[in-house]
């Protein structure tokens, strides 16, 4: 057997938002991820454009390296503005 | 369910002391609530259970097409046909996001279609009755995606990443599917007296089988506990399965045609109806593969498969032929 490639497809709802992610579909190129996208994930109207990209290409973290990666953020919470107490009789920061 | 009697392959939930500490952190994420992503570390038996579970769901999507597609060319409207094509490619369309939430668990489309083929993998025992009329079409739309719905409300909030969102995605569509069911059986329930005969006799054949659906009673239900303990299952069948008969014998009620249930009657104590004995050896039989049309929905799966074989071979030499031309000319 001659198994399609996997594709992730990813949508842009509405003008002005970010594509997400929404799932995958095997298609046997591009051009007819796109088609197929569009059968499978805009049936009602959820999409106003389409990204397809090959499964084999995408570069992801690994589980594994999760703490590495997220738990310095932990410790800075400074880099949040409600870290710093304003005086309530400032205003407008 | 759609996913009917899944074997987990674990004779008894395990106390924590007996699990190793990864299933111990895994077994507290799954209790915290924290879902489940495909790279993740989790036990053999949770994946290849949910392997089962969603590749035959995947697959009662795809054979539950046969059973409506065989009236798409006898819609009795225009706009009935319409109606019946968009729900019918809907049911495609949830096979092939559920597909891919299995194949994210590592097991290849080509195989489980495969597995179905061969007989090794099940699919919903409902889909191997037959349709026999129009107002089956409404039965079905009515009583069998009502099923699903109820089943696959609480599935959203199941462990598995992938397949909780396959489940968002079906659930709004889904509801769609039951009311277009309902339109059919409250036009016939409103026509000639021959019309209301035809959807009490749909009624008549659908409403055991659909509550086979479920699956069997929680005290036969061997795999349920394990299931329950991995929120891959959110409620019990017989749960499940009284909330769908509470919710539809109103709905009956409304189009005037009744269950074929003698003891069918409220509860007033319970605050539920009570309802007569499922033939469980029906049900088996469905099960076993000797039900009214087990073997045609495999014989039409498997034809279909085949027939398409050049298309998808026609596809992956075409894509090939353009991909080796762009990379002479980007040569050249």
């Amino acid at each position: 057997m001659n198994e399609w490639p996997l594709w992730e497809i990813f949508i842009r709802s509405q003008h002005g938002l970010a594509h997400k992610h929404v799932g995958s579909l095997h298609a046997p190129d591009a051009e007819m991820a796109v088609k197929n996208a569009r059968d499978v994930y805009t049936r009602r109207n959820e999409g106003v454009s389409i990204w397809v990209v090959r499964s084999a290409d995408i570069v992801a973290s690994a589980p594994g390296d999760k703490e590495a990666l997220f738990e310095p953020a932990n410790s800075k919470v400074y880099r949040h503005p409600t870290f710093f107490p304003m005086p309530d009789d400032v205003k407008h920061i | 369910m759609y996913a009917q009697m899944v074997d987990t392959g674990v004779k008894a939930v395990r106390a924590v002391a007996e699990m190793s500490p990864e299933e111990q952190a895994f077994q507290a994420r799954i209790d915290a609530d924290i879902k489940i992503e495909p790279k993740e570390w989790m036990p053999d038996a949770y994946r290849r259970t949910l392997v089962r579970q969603i590749s035959q769901h995947a697959h009662s999507e795809i054979v539950g097409m046969l059973p409506e597609g065989n009236w798409i060319t006898r819609a009795p409207t225009l706009k009935r046909k319409a109606i019946l094509m968009a729900k019918v490619q809907d049911e495609g369309g949830h096979g092939l996001y559920l597909y891919s939430a299995a194949e994210t668990l590592g097991v290849s489309r080509d195989q489980m279609v495969a597995d179905l083929h061969a007989g090794r993998a099940k699919y919903s025992s409902i889909f191997n009755y037959p349709t026999l009329t129009w107002a089956d079409i409404g039965a079905i739309g009515w009583l069998v995606d009502g099923a699903a719905i109820m089943n696959q409300i609480p599935l959203c909030r199941c462990s598995f990443g992938p397949y909780a969102r396959a489940m968002v995605r079906i659930c709004k569509e889904e509801s769609f599917h039951q009311r277009q069911g309902y339109d059919i059986m409250l036009s016939l329930a409103r026509g000639t007296g021959e019309q209301k005969a035809m959807a009490q006799d749909a009624l008549n054949r659908w409403w055991w089988p659909s509550l086979m659906m479920f699956g069997p009673s929680d005290a036969e239900s061997v795999h349920s506990a394990q299931s329950a303990a991995w929120k891959i299952k959110i409620l019990s069948n017989d749960e499940l399965r009284q909330r769908f008969v509470d919710q539809t014998v109103p709905q009956a009620d409304y189009l005037g045609i009744t269950m074929p249930d003698p003891d069918l009657k409220w509860n007033a104590e319970r605050n539920h109806f009570d309802f007569g004995a499922i033939d469980w050896a029906e049900f088996q039989n469905v099960i076993k593969g000797n039900g009214p049309c087990n073997r045609d929905r495999l014989r039409t799966r498997v034809k279909a498969w085949e027939d398409g074989g050049w298309v998808r071979d026609a596809a992956m030499a075409h894509a090939e032929k353009q991909a080796a031309r762009a990379a002479a000319k980007a040569a050249a």
